[in-house]
């Protein structure tokens, strides 16, 4: 048998379309960004128009105007896309059924990953830049979402008030400042004006130490926008010796299968040079080894 | 108290995680619409209208009881907002109970909602503020050391959060409007992750877009219907929330808001007197907690309870027949529901989360750092 012989061919010509009257009409509305379709004699809306209607009527020519927005009624994605395909990465060729149609638009959908495609979404039309007078001058329907971005900026001068900031000056020097109620004996970390137990001031300004017992703390886990703090982190509320109620800080130093309810803790505070009238003065507090202290002994504060 | 107040409408949204085909007035307005059908109400019978939101950051919206007004019929009514924090829902239904009651009004929409879907609760929660390190994280991570003092305190079992996540999503799965359906087991709820220790992911609540809605009439009115809920007492107390010698697991404010609605419904016993409960859990060892807090236990003992399933459907004293705050958050709105799961009961139409000869319920709720406290009473009698 001799070899079949075989040599490439292409068959390539433009030929020139009539468009008629109605499909005509639509495509040059494309150009100007107008989307059309048009009324049959039993009263729908075909987008993309025709000249005979499925039941071999003749369309009326009456035009209608359409929002450029509309359904997927079913979809096909091709995650890889060929070299003639309208679009160069992943795609859904889609029917559309644009608002205020009765009939569907095969068309492209521009949902960058599958996950975001589905039967009843909404999409809206982009118009392709340049055009041509051809159903490409729709570059692609996309995604509509039912939200829009609510942005906002609310800018403020906080002033932490006299008792506050004579806390902040406190720990500018290394000191922890708490305010007695004079009568009572409590002592408030940080002060405040009044006690809110009795109602009176707490004018005495006393110092309390860097050092105390951990109440109760919990280990935080979980991530969230704005946080500062990478998880896993302690958070713990410490009764400082001779303060009535507890600061919040970090535990650190210490393993976290290791913390425990009555730990004896003290401040770790930053290199001396860089205090600051702010509690990031100190970095957390850490275990001192001292023994835990009894329940009873501190139960009154949880 | 110059009238007596009933519930005579009840109306809420699906809940879900986003209800993104409505707006906020679509939201707000469907809930409101619901309760009026109930009610065999329009529009036009209502006079005034009481809303309830959580604190502005959660939406981004100020004063939303302006923009929401149309939304509500209000035109030309008197509408104002309440504003309680998380236990919103529930003083929101207190205040407009109380128009009702005074006289003032004889017929009162009332209403709370969130959309959390729009916002960030965890943002909202955790300013990183100046001269402070940001430290707290959400409401979790307020709430966990308090879980962990109660473990402490109490010597719970340590399965009793996760015996109440069951329980509330048992629960839930009969109720169709609630946003969580999961039916869940003790060993998967054990084997979530740990988000604030001593809090696991199943052990907290959602978060949901939601609203709810309620009538409130005098007398004359509450034959509109033949099954009137109708309010024997309520009460809204607060307290700081850091003070010396403060109680943060078992908060005065709440002992003293649960003494003063029983004793204004004339309740000596609650776990006698009462039917069952829909109380405010968001995380779940807040059941025990509050059951020790509203005296349905003795301090210490409320973990018990739990542990022995009365707080179940069918158990001694039901608790958050609905599914409760760990099935459904939209957290402006959680505590009506709160209020109006109650009512639901007493009118014998909670469906199949009913309680069978339901007559007395308690709602409610709280808010803040465990400080802002909001209870009702209600009951098939007069």
């Amino acid at each position: 048998m001799s070899e079949i012989l075989s040599a490439p061919y292409v068959l390539e010509y433009t030929y020139t379309r009539s468009t008629g009257p109605v499909v005509g009409r639509f495509l040059e509305g494309l150009r100007y960004e107008v989307l059309e379709g048009v009324r049959t004699a039993d009263g729908r809306v075909l987008c993309p128009p025709v000249e005979y209607d499925e039941q071999g009527e003749a369309t009326t020519g009456e035009f209608v105007q359409l929002r450029p927005s509309g359904t997927v009624k079913t979809w096909s994605w091709v995650e890889e896309p060929r070299k003639s395909h309208p679009l160069d990465r992943p795609f859904a060729w889609a029917l559309i059924q644009i608002d205020g149609a009765d009939n569907s638009m095969l068309h492209v959908v521009d949902a960058g990953e599958a996950k975001r495609m589905r039967t009843g979404m909404r999409v809206r039309l982009r118009w392709a830049e340049h055009k041509s007078g051809t159903i490409r001058d729709i570059a692609c329907f996309e995604p509509m979402s039912p939200f829009m971005p609510g942005p906002v900026h609310l800018e403020y001068e906080v002033n932490p008030g006299q008792h506050y900031s004579a806390y902040l000056r406190g720990l500018q020097r290394g000191q922890i400042i708490g305010g007695k109620d004079p009568e009572s004996g409590k002592v408030y970390v940080p002060p405040r004006a009044a006690d809110p137990v009795t109602g009176r001031p707490t004018s005495e300004y006393v110092e309390v130490a860097d050092r105390g017992v951990l109440t109760t703390f919990t280990i935080i886990r979980i991530p969230f926008e704005g946080q500062k703090l990478k998880p896993p982190y302690c958070f713990g509320a410490i009764v400082l010796d001779g303060a009535d109620m507890p600061i919040y800080h970090l535990i650190s130093g210490v393993p976290h299968d290791e913390i425990r309810m009555g730990m004896r803790v003290k401040a770790k505070w930053k290199p001396k040079e860089q205090w600051q009238t702010s509690l990031e003065n100190i970095l957390y507090f850490e275990p001192t080894g001292e023994p835990d202290v009894p329940f009873e002994e501190y139960e009154e504060h949880l | 108290m110059a009238e007596h107040c009933a519930v005579i409408g009840i109306g809420q949204t699906k809940h879900s995680e986003s209800r993104r085909d409505l707006s906020i007035p679509g939201l707000v307005r469907d809930a409101a619409v619901r309760a009026l059908q109930d009610a065999n109400m329009s529009w036009k019978d209502i006079e005034c209208v009481v809303i309830g939101t959580a604190p502005d950051m959660f939406e981004g919206v100020m004063m939303p009881e302006l923009w929401l007004s149309d939304a509500l019929g209000a035109s030309g009514k008197p509408i104002f907002r309440v504003h309680t924090a998380g236990s919103v829902g529930g003083s929101t239904a207190v205040v407009a109970s109380h128009l009702v009651q005074a006289g003032v009004h004889e017929k009162v929409l009332t209403l709370a909602f969130e959309k959390q879907s729009e916002s960030n609760a965890m943002w909202a929660l955790s300013p990183a503020v100046p001269f402070q390190p940001q430290l707290v994280a959400g409401a979790g991570g307020y709430f966990a050391p308090l879980i962990r003092s109660y473990i402490r305190r109490s010597d719970a079992h340590p399965d009793t959060g996760c015996m109440v996540a069951v329980k509330d999503r048992q629960h839930g799965l009969l109720n169709p409007d609630a946003h969580l359906h999961l039916d869940q087991s003790l060993e998967e709820v054990k084997a979530s992750p740990m988000l604030w220790d001593p809090i696991r992911y199943s052990e907290t609540c959602p978060s949901s877009d939601g609203a709810v809605a309620m009538v409130l009439v005098n007398d004359k009115h509450a034959a509109r219907v033949q099954n009137p809920a109708w309010i024997t007492g309520t009460s809204v107390r607060t307290e700081r929330t850091f003070f010396a010698g403060r109680d943060q697991v078992n908060p005065a404010a709440g002992k003293l808001c649960a003494k003063d609605v029983y004793d204004q419904a004339g309740i000596t016993n609650p776990l006698k007197e009462i039917d069952c409960a829909e109380v405010y859990v968001p995380f779940s060892w807040f059941e025990p907690m509050w059951l020790e807090n509203l005296g349905f236990a003795e301090e210490g003992q409320g973990w018990r309870m739990t542990m022995e399933g009365k707080t179940k459907i069918g158990g001694e004293m039901p608790w958050n027949m609905s599914g409760g705050v760990m099935c459904t958050n939209p957290i402006g709105a959680s505590g009506m529901l709160r209020f109006a799961e109650a009512a639901r009961q007493v009118r014998g139409t909670a469906g199949r989360h009913q309680v069978e000869g339901a007559k007395v319920a308690l709602g409610h709720a709280y808010g803040g750092g465990s400080q802002f406290f909001a209870m009702w009473i209600v009951s098939s009698e007069r």
